[in-house]
């Protein structure tokens, strides 16, 4: 399976992007997202969802989330590198919205192959916002685990933690064990006997809950014993999206931080002068540069369903969870004082990092699975 | 290589096509003699005639030089020098001798002699006909390369020239050598002129070259010495007081960032046993379950697993960063990968051939000369070797100063 030189990143995916960058720049710059997320400062503060639910309807509107659902279900069928650069942006942006929970779930429904999962489809394609409630209370990464349970009438009952942007998504898309297996469920954010505890994160550009179920009716998209295999076939697209957010707000990091070491000047020099500040930010740069390269690569393996994409994937997750650590780091180190303030812009995207770093696992989890793809399991 | 032919053009294709099937009938097998494990430590003369029958096997079948025009005794073709690296690597060939005359004689020439000079030199530039060899570093012009201390005098339509250059890789072997020098003492970069200026045929006669030994034990590069020596004018490139223009160009092809692509095989194990590369993270992951350490495999050592995957990451990464350079949507700026490149491959080697060290443990003591030696001892020769590269063609630390200034900006480090 040969893929594209492109990446099959032709004009229709640039002229997307591109509009998507202005859109940005245009309406959330660094000012307004500080004003928007970080109006409170207070370690103790309520926890807190601050979004502007208008931007992100402008969004679906624009038909991002629509770009991968197929043209069958109402979409724009476009292939993953288009929403891979759709997430680049956001991260650029530190956007604050369900984007990456919809496309995940748009990319776990579209392995279900059930009417119920081509008609979740279609509702996205209308705008509909989606985050997949997948994890249980230890933050197991296997797919097969859940505490939630389902019952014969299809009714729901348990929980769902670390659920990303619980508070901005419309829907739910839940997995549960039956009797025959895990399958895939869909609830809307205010079904009876669902309630959502919202956990206090660090990250001000996300909200994170835990959904209780209590008998919660429950469209199933994909039956007890189905479930499973269709989120393992969704991660190597889910980690290609996050690893694009997190390289785009590496780029932010690295861009701002170079900008800074231009202009202050301390001895009489811009601080980019010394070495100590150059030469790390040039190794930041390159940091970024592979884990972009890497992602657009497993993108492409997604697209053309090559075999090696898992291991794709995983090396972009795991290039990028070290590469936005790093970029987070030099960025507050090479700001001096301020860059350890509150107020400073730095923060927001520090802690997105942190925040992106851990989900779906982290460089290590992945280096740890790769070993075995290409060094062979450990004899026993 | 999988994803070179997707999207040839039909030129290429064809060129593919004639490539992979002269290629598939004229590979030159094996040595005679055991080669050293780059073109830089070619030192004796049966390895470089060997190395040579193959150079101008290549060329003359058009692999060798094709994106130059035909005047020069090029190929008269367009991007075929990228698919002929592509189908001479997948092929595992022998590397190209020639290296600095290749990477960065021919394309200095090209772009700056005079037409008559340039088919009088470049044809038996590419053969490997007459080896080339880079006059740039002196014992005080490193790193800070524009502080020339070597004289070009002029006289009448002639130029005397003296000075000291070092570190000057295959001067033994060559015909000629690419020149930085002074022209002026009024102005550190205007002051500075490029010229060939002939080094074989010129010993005794104002040229003195001596070996330096490395580090390994092996030589390659030399010394050279002018006392006097008379050129004429012709072998000036461009104008008197542009050297630095002019080796700009020398440098930027170095650091495979130029306009011309660099022509290069190479893929052949050099130790038929072992089967090793060590630019391939593969053969890591061999050596790491083969080698036993303690009685377990190395390959069973959690920590040494991630750091072999790190590898295998950071190579991938390298392969797809080249691509992404190709596609112009999906950079930000023109120059930033290209310029990582040389920075950024050399580093891979070193850090892999470190670790390989580590995963090898006790046996990593044995020199390549011993036969007791894993992987041929090949590990700790390239380890040793690869300073040579991350040294070479302008420090890595230069590399990051340029990267910084040229591509984020930052104030000038002088
Ligand atoms: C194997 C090999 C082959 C070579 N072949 C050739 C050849 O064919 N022709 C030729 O002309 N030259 C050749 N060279 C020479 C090579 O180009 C120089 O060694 C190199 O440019 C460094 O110069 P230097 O050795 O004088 O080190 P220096 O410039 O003295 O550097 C010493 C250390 O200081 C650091 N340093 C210096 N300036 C700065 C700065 N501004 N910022 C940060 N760090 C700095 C360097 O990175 C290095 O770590 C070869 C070298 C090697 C090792």
């Amino acid at each position: 399976m040969e893929q594209p030189k492109n990446f099959g990143f032709g004009e229709d995916e640039a002229m997307l992007r591109d509009s998507a960058r202005r859109f940005f720049s245009d309406n959330l710059p660094a000012d307004r997202l500080h004003a928007l997320v970080a109006a409170e400062f207070d370690p103790h503060r309520a926890n807190q969802c601050k979004w502007d639910a208008d931007l992100w309807k402008q969004v679906t509107e624009l038909g991002w989330t629509a770009a991968c659902v197929p043209e069958a279900e109402g979409g724009i069928g476009m292939p993953l590198v288009a929403a891979v650069a759709l997430a680049e942006e956001a991260g650029r942006a530190g956007f604050p919205s369900p984007m990456l929970g919809t496309f995940n779930a748009t990319f776990v429904l579209r392995g279900c192959d059930t009417d119920a999962a081509r008609a979740a489809l279609g509702a996205i394609a209308e705008g509909t916002s989606m985050t997949l409630a997948v994890t249980n209370s230890r933050g197991s990464l296997n797919a097969g685990d859940t505490d939630v349970q389902v019952d014969d009438s299809g009714r729901l009952t348990g929980s769902a933690h670390f659920v990303q942007d619980a508070r901005k998504a419309d829907r739910y898309l839940i997995s549960a064990r039956g009797a025959n297996g895990v399958g895939l469920y869909i609830v809307e954010r205010d079904a009876d006997g669902l309630t959502v505890a919202p956990d206090v994160i660090v990250d001000v550009t996300r909200d994170q809950a835990i959904l209780g179920f209590d008998n919660v009716s429950a469209l199933e998209v994909a039956p007890p014993g189905a479930g499973q295999t269709a989120l393992e076939a969704a991660l190597p697209a889910m980690l290609c999206v996050l690893s694009a957010d997190m390289v785009g707000a590496g780029e932010w990091l690295l861009q701002t931080t170079a900008e800074y070491a231009r202009t202050r000047v301390q001895f009489d020099r811009p601080i980019g002068f010394f070495q100590a500040i150059k030469h790390p930010l040039v190794n930041l740069m390159v940091e970024i540069d592979n884990a972009k390269s890497l992602t657009y690569n497993a993108a492409c393996a997604v697209d053309i369903g090559a075999e090696d994409q898992l291991t794709l994937a995983r090396m972009a997750k795991a290039q990028a969870s070290s590469m936005a650590v790093y970029s987070g780091s030099r960025a507050v180190q090479f700001h001096g004082g301020i860059g350890f303030t509150w107020e400073c812009w730095v923060q927001m995207f520090f802690k997105r990092q942190l925040h992106s770093q851990v989900l779906l696992g982290d460089a290590n989890h992945h280096r740890r699975q790769l070993a075995d793809a290409l060094i062979g399991p450990v004899a026993a | 290589m999988s994803d070179n032919q997707a999207s040839d053009t039909p030129e290429q294709a064809e060129f593919r096509a004639r490539a992979r099937e002269w290629l598939a009938a004229n590979h030159p097998g094996r040595p005679p003699l055991r080669l050293p494990q780059g073109a830089l430590e070619v030192s004796d003369p049966h390895a470089l005639e060997w190395l040579r029958s193959w150079q101008k096997a290549a060329y003359d079948a058009g692999l060798v030089g094709c994106d130059y025009p035909t005047q020069v005794g090029g190929g008269g073709r367009t991007n075929c020098q990228t698919v002929a690296n592509q189908e001479m690597f997948a092929a595992k060939t022998p590397y190209l001798v020639n290296v600095i005359g290749l990477g960065m004689g021919a394309p200095t020439v090209f772009f700056h002699a005079q037409e008559e000079m340039k088919q009088q030199w470049l044809p038996k530039l590419f053969s490997g006909e007459e080896i080339w060899c880079q006059g740039f570093s002196e014992p005080g012009a490193g790193s800070d390369l524009a502080n020339q201390q070597t004289f070009a005098e002029r006289d009448g339509d002639n130029w005397i020239i003296n000075g000291h250059k070092v570190w000057t890789t295959l001067a033994h072997f060559a015909s000629w050598m690419i020149l930085l020098c002074r022209t002026s003492k009024d102005d550190k970069y205007n002051g500075l002129s490029y010229f060939v200026v002939p080094i074989k045929d010129a010993i005794g006669r104002g040229v003195t070259v001596r070996p330096l030994i490395k580090m390994t034990g092996e030589t390659g590069f030399n010394e050279v010495l002018f006392d006097g020596l008379v050129i004429p004018d012709s072998y000036r490139l461009d104008e008197v007081g542009a050297g630095w223009k002019v080796a700009m160009t020398t440098l930027a092809h170095e650091r495979n960032a130029g306009q011309m692509i660099t022509p290069a095989s190479g893929g052949m194990p050099l130790d038929e046993g072992s089967g090793v590369s060590t630019n391939d993270p593969a053969s890591l992951a061999r050596l790491a379950r083969n080698q036993l350490r303690d009685g377990k495999r190395a390959a069973d050592d959690e920590a040494l697993r991630d750091e072999i995957v790190k590898m295998f990451i950071r190579s991938e990464a390298f392969r797809q960063n080249r691509r992404r350079t190709r596609v112009p949507e999906l950079r930000d700026h023109a120059q930033r990968i290209p310029l990582q490149s040389k920075m950024i491959v050399t580093e891979l080697q070193q850090d892999m051939a470190e670790l390989a060290l580590r995963i090898q443990g006790l046996g990593s003591t044995l020199s390549f000369t011993d036969d007791k030696a894993p992987d041929a001892g090949q590990w700790g020769l390239a380890y040793m070797n690869t300073f040579g590269i991350t040294i070479a063609g302008g420090t890595n630390e230069i590399q990051r100063n340029i990267l910084g200034e040229r591509v984020l900006g930052l104030a000038k480090t002088k």
